[in-house]
């Protein structure tokens, strides 16, 4: 069905949230650039980034 | 849970349980709006209708229903087993309890952390290399992070840590990623040259403009440190290519115009930018207050617009926490086991007690083991396995849930004095980091598209 009224930027989100689940292999967020104030979204499934 | 928010140019609805971004013309926004707090469909093809016109109003209710047949908005709640093997893959090394600045927001009592100033020796260090390999079970990628105090004050040991943990992680089939979080302050030619050529990622604190950096980031003589810090900041990231690195900076409530700070940032070259709020005790002068809330929301989304006219003049810049992953981002079990403190994540100090991070360092009632001993006191790791984002109360109802992992435990502790109750302050500012970060991807994808 083409939409004109809602674009979903992210088709593939349910999938890619379920994927690879809890390997433990990704980094650890405060290792990267936050000491302070946790952050986790911004990180890549190192499984994902492989495939 | 669906939220549903208004950012500059963009309607954006952000379905929690799937992840899924939308970006909503007026009528569809007004609809998901409308069934996000629970009105009725019959309803709210009514309001549509009325306002918007019977084809219009049909054909926004289909698209609904056709992204929910997808499994892409009002998604049901998603079962996450959170439980984990207890390995540890993550260490930071405290190096230095000591520094050569007198930072007034240091959240580690100017380097010291309430205690003696000293170094780690190396058998220190390399007792942390070898618990952490043991302690890591299956996992292959791990880390170290090297922290005070300022670490580069004990860089002889830093150099045979790096040596001895490579040496060590290859002969076990490991892969040991070595970060180090400098001021920045004195950082002599051979040891940029050594942390360039060995490809340390590296954290480097800049505040941005002169004025914010030196107000705050002082010597022992109360002297500004800002020049010094960006000359070795330019080398170290020229270095190294521009790349494998972080500039980080702290804003606090004297400079809640940070983006004059980021600019500063970028005007000086710099492409990988972290610019986090302090958290301090609420009665410190620079701590952040609830009623800088709307000044701080405006300088956030302030900040996204100008990324994006970057970005779209060819100059990306990293905005640390804005970088939200859509497509190939962490599991839903990483996002809500969140950084890990206390359980995959621990600290070492320099005379070798292991705490849950950085920030509960020297905290007798939290120290876990140490690393000859190994853990000592197991049922702290579990009160901090415990309060993952799905155990929050807060969290249940938050739409940032699968975004920050359930907040940092460190600033739940020191703020409320409980693990299980999140930092309010921080949770707002979160959020608002967040909506930031989706209007960017939501305007990456319009442009990707030619839309």
């Amino acid at each position: 069905m083409e939409k004109r009224h809602i674009i979903t930027v992210n088709p593939d989100a349910a999938q890619a949230f379920s994927l690879h689940t809890g390997c433990g292999e990704c980094p650890t967020s405060c290792q990267s650039a936050c000491k302070t104030s946790c952050t986790v979204a911004n990180q890549v499934c190192i499984k994902e980034q492989k495939a | 849970m669906v939220h549903t928010f208004a950012l500059h140019d963009l309607k954006l609805a952000l379905d929690v349980e799937s992840g899924a971004l939308h970006i909503l013309d007026d009528a569809a926004f007004c609809a998901v709006r409308l069934l996000a707090a629970g009105i009725g469909r019959q309803e709210v093809h009514a309001k549509l209708q009325a306002e918007y016109g019977k084809q219009t109003a049909s054909q926004v209710m289909a698209e609904i229903e056709a992204a929910e047949e997808q499994g892409l908005l009002f998604s049901v709640s998603r079962r996450v087993d959170l439980a984990t093997d207890g390995a540890v893959k993550a260490l930071c090394l405290h190096l230095a309890h000591d520094c050569n600045l007198r930072c007034k927001y240091c959240f580690a009592g100017t380097g010291n952390y309430g205690g003696a100033r000293g170094l780690m020796p190396l058998d220190v260090a390399k007792a942390a290399v070898d618990f952490l390999l043991q302690a890591a079970a299956g996992r292959k990628h791990l880390e170290i992070d090297f922290f005070g105090g300022e670490p580069l004050l004990n860089f002889p040991v830093l150099k045979e840590t790096v040596a001895y943990g490579r040496q060590k992680a290859e002969a076990r089939g490991k892969k040991l990623k070595f970060t180090v979080t400098t001021n920045a302050y004195n950082v002599p030619e051979e040891v940029k040259d050594y942390l360039n050529r060995e490809e340390i990622s590296i954290v480097l604190s800049l505040d941005g403009r002169r004025e914010v950096h030196d107000r705050m980031r002082v010597t022992p003589a109360g002297r500004g440190s800002w020049e010094s810090v960006l000359q070795n900041c330019r080398q170290i990231v020229a270095g190294r290519g521009g790349d494998n690195y972080y500039l980080r900076g702290t804003y606090t409530r004297h400079n809640l115009d940070f983006c004059q700070d980021v600019k500063e940032m970028v005007g000086h070259g710099f492409r990988l930018l972290s610019l986090e709020p302090a958290v301090l005790s609420p009665a410190a002068e620079e701590a952040l207050q609830e009623e800088d809330l709307p000044v701080i929301f405006a300088e956030y989304e302030k900040l996204a617009a100008l990324l994006w006219e970057w970005e779209e003049a060819g100059q990306k810049v990293y905005f640390f926490h804005f970088e939200l992953d859509l497509h190939q981002g962490p599991c839903a079990k990483k996002r809500l086991l969140g950084c890990g403190a206390g359980s995959s994540y621990l600290a070492v100090t320099p005379d070798g007690k292991l705490y849950p991070c950085h920030q509960f360092a020297g905290e007798a009632d939290f120290c876990v083991g140490n690393v000859k001993e190994g853990i000592t006191a197991p049922e702290i790791r579990r009160r901090f396995a415990a309060v993952d984002s799905a155990a929050k109360a807060e969290c249940a109802v938050c739409f940032a849930r699968y975004f920050c992992g359930g907040g940092c435990h460190a600033a739940a502790w020191h703020q409320n004095r409980d693990l299980a109750r999140p930092y309010a302050l921080g949770c707002k500012l979160h959020r608002k980091r967040v909506e930031c970060g989706l209007y960017l991807q939501a305007k990456r994808m319009l442009a990707k598209t030619g839309r």
